[in-house]
């Protein structure tokens, strides 16, 4: 039996988009299972007695070192901030290509602390900076220095000791450009530098509260359980700077959205299930109910989510219990087609991520071709037709042809770049000023006004042609060609309308990611963990692949 | 040192800022970056041509013919997109003539990305440098200077032929030597050593 791939114009809704869980393909679990047989080492730790200092770890195998540095700073508690325009953090930190020496750390301890306003090299591979859970922070270092463990109960609530405000890459600020490193294999998912990042900053943050307890106390302090470490993460704080991302790169998104079809198209193809498979795919769900029981959020448009999440779970399982007949071939089509049938979308691709656990042959080929070469996609075949043009708009964007914006409320927002912090925003065109400088983000907008052009222009005319009078639809030309080659490089969707959740944009990208526990905090910033769970780095030779849902 | 990928999301902003619309500044972005990857000074001779944009009235060349001249200057962004735009049409021209145009440099990112969509290699020669465009892989000069080049009163462009840069001998004594790695068959190795039978009218 063949299973079509999902159709792009149903799930490239920004609401089902914003459903998205994390899987197996998210990176920070593919980055994990890359990295598990090189040798990981704590080559320096310089910290004071309150912790602030220097610390330098690595990950080398044969010839090859990647090295994250990390400087811990002293502020005052009215300078913490976790939005972007904080000018001072906790601790600061980048990846370093190789191993650095003393003159490198040197250069990067009077540049990386300022973050945006310093300057990286094309040594350096990502950067990134890190607020303190404050409470929690202290109530660890506390316990430990007491000779005791933390409450377990309170460090649930939070979950990590510190969270990062943002993760830079991709030749931001000097760092270096994709191009240098695009042809290291351990490195050809997407993100994994931003990935192996993080889960490295989190083994510092075990480490600074070990140091400074055993600096207050130093004949009674303990050190962090393993069993308590591995429970935290690191969170984030993730504001509208990650939204516009999905739209700025069309093929990344296809290629991302393509890898998780394909795997669900494959699974459901498959005629005879083993027991096994499915009793794996059953455990990791009715283990990670653990992980949404305990989701917490103020979020009331969050709760009713995970409220509806966990109802629809409960039918699920009945329906397991109760209905399903594991006899009948395509077991897994079964259950995709009957939740399609009887669940909302959070429930629908919560599913689909679980349905993904038992199958590694299915999903690791994937996992590579999750990158993009973008270049390959920029050229607009300007010898093509106007009637190629007009068929491809009206097969692969009807939906949003559908739309009016001569309506106000379709029209409602514009995104912009703020002077302040070069960071995107979003405003609304009826009252705040600056749409003259738009963004250009409203792809649906664009692609309606290139159709109503195109419309009226002769079937045989060449794009080249076409191009001399209207290049001011020349971004949107582009996209309906990349369009005809990846399927899910467009949200079916309006990013302009009043009724947009910004963060639906944000919560499909930090879903790839592999985050947990989103948290909406407004409509356009949320806070999450990441590798709460995981296996601490002097694990990764041999850990448990389900740990998320341990 | 600047990234490449910060000199090309620098650059598109400002060229949006300098009024072209977005589909142009992504072109130029991509351009200028281009050019900095390929040694030239790209980046330099876009923002002197930003200074005076606004000042200068330059022209568009519209369609591309064999000769092109502009009655001021030409602007080498619309230039250069009309180029490329056209590019799989004019081919068809053997030689082109472009009389006036600003910072020319600029205008040379264009040739280099249609070399690329039109699978032809292109020469071009303005007063004594020769720039030979490789398929958007390189681009081969004479010119090696980090100045800018306000303007070119000629340009002369080639769409070269695709054919091997040696001789039809040159290639015989090179595959005369070439099948010295091969080993000789004997009648009875024909029969072991090869996949499929000796014949196969089945």
């Amino acid at each position: 039996m063949e299973i079509k791939l999902r159709d792009p114009k149903f799930l490239m809704k920004l609401s089902k988009l914003g459903s998205f869980h994390q899987s197996k393909l998210s990176f920070l679990r593919s980055f994990l299972k890359e990295f598990k047989d090189w040798k990981y080492s704590r080559d320096l730790f310089q910290l004071n007695d309150k912790g602030f200092g220097r610390a330098i770890y690595s990950f080398t195998k044969e010839k090859k070192t990647y090295s994250l540095i990390c400087f811990a700073n002293e502020i005052k508690d009215d300078e913490r901030s976790d939005r972007v325009i904080a000018t001072k953090w906790d601790a600061a930190f980048t990846l370093f290509d190789g191993i650095p020496t003393k003159e490198d750390v040197d250069r990067l301890s009077n540049n990386v602390p300022k973050q945006e306003v310093g300057r990286l090299s094309y040594k350096e591979l990502t950067l990134s900076r890190a607020n303190k859970s404050v409470r929690l922070f202290n109530h660890v270092v506390e316990n430990l220095s007491k000779g005791q463990q933390p409450d377990k109960e309170f460090l649930s609530k939070v979950g990590y000791l510190y969270r990062t405000t943002a993760v830079y890459g991709s030749g931001k600020f000097g760092l270096a450009d994709r191009f240098r490193i695009k042809n290291r294999d351990e490195i050809c998912g997407p993100f994994r530098l931003e990935m192996m990042l993080v889960y490295l900053v989190r083994q510092f943050t075990f480490d600074q509260v070990n140091h400074i307890a055993k600096s207050i106390s130093p004949k009674n302090a303990v050190e962090l359980d393993n069993n308590i470490s591995r429970t935290l993460g690191i969170g984030n704080s993730t504001g509208l700077g990650m939204a516009p991302f999905i739209v700025n790169h069309p093929t990344l998104l296809n290629n991302w959205i393509t890898a998780r079809e394909t795997v669900l198209k494959k699974i459901r193809e498959i005629e005879k299930v083993s027991k096994n498979d499915l009793d794996i795919f059953y455990q990791c769900l009715i283990k990670s109910l653990k992980n949404i029981t305990s989701w917490h959020t103020d979020s009331e448009f969050q709760k009713e989510k995970i409220k509806n999440l966990i109802f629809d779970l409960k039918k699920f399982i009945k329906f397991m219990k109760d209905e399903f007949k594991f006899e009948n071939s395509y077991q897994f089509n079964n259950i995709y087609m009957w939740a399609e049938e009887n669940l909302n979308d959070e429930c629908i691709e919560y599913i689909v991520s679980m349905m993904m656990e038992p199958y590694d042959k299915i999903v690791d080929p994937l996992v590579s071709k999750m990158s993009s070469n973008e270049e390959k996609y920029f050229n607009i075949p300007v010898g093509r037709t106007i009637e190629d043009l007009r068929n491809i708009i009206e097969k692969n964007y009807s939906e949003i042809l559908k739309i009016d914006f001569s309506k106000e409320e379709n029209n409602k927002n514009f995104w912009f770049i703020s002077k302040n912090k070069e960071e995107p925003r979003i405003g609304d065109r009826y009252i705040d000023d600056g749409s003259n400088l738009e963004q250009p983000l409203a792809i649906a907008r664009d692609i309606k006004k290139l159709y109503d052009i195109v419309f009226t222009k002769k079937n045989s005319s060449k794009i080249g042609k076409f191009l001399l009078d209207n290049n001011h639809l020349r971004h949107v030309v582009r996209r309906v060609f990349i369009s005809e080659k990846c399927p899910y490089a467009e949200i079916q969707d309006n990013t302009i309308g009043s009724k947009l959740m910004p963060i639906d944009m944000l919560r499909l990208k930090l879903s790839f990611f592999g985050a947990i526990k989103f948290d909406p905090r407004s409509d356009k910033w949320l806070r999450i963990c990441m590798f709460q769970g995981a296996p601490l780095p002097s694990e990764l030779s041999n850990f448990d692949k389900y740990w998320m849902y341990n | 040192m600047r990234s490449y990928s910060e000199i090309e999301t620098t650059i598109k902003r400002a060229t949006k800022a300098k009024g072209f619309s977005w589909g142009i500044s992504e072109e130029v972005g991509k351009n200028i970056r281009l050019l900095e990857m390929f040694g030239l000074p790209g980046l330099k001779n876009l923002n002197q041509y930003f200074k005076i944009y606004n000042i200068s009235n330059f022209e568009n060349i519209g369609e591309i013919s064999p000769s092109n001249t502009a009655k001021g200057y030409y602007c080498p962004i619309l230039c250069g997109l009309n180029f490329y735009d056209q590019s799989p049409l004019i081919l068809k021209f053997n030689e082109i003539e472009i009389n006036k145009i600003a910072f020319p440099l600029i205008f040379l990112s264009f040739l280099s990305r249609a070399s690329e969509i039109i699978g032809k290699r292109i020469f071009l020669k303005m007063d004594n440098k020769e720039f030979l465009f490789n398929f958007n892989e390189s681009i081969y000069s004479n010119y090696l200077s980090g100045d800018i080049l306000e303007k070119s009163d000629k340009i002369n462009i080639k769409f070269l032929d695709n054919k091997n840069n040696f001789s039809e001998d040159d290639w015989l004594e090179m595959h005369k030597l070439s099948i010295k790695t091969y080993v000789e068959e004997s009648e009875e190795s024909k029969s072991r050593t090869a996949g499929a039978g000796l014949t196969d009218n089945d």
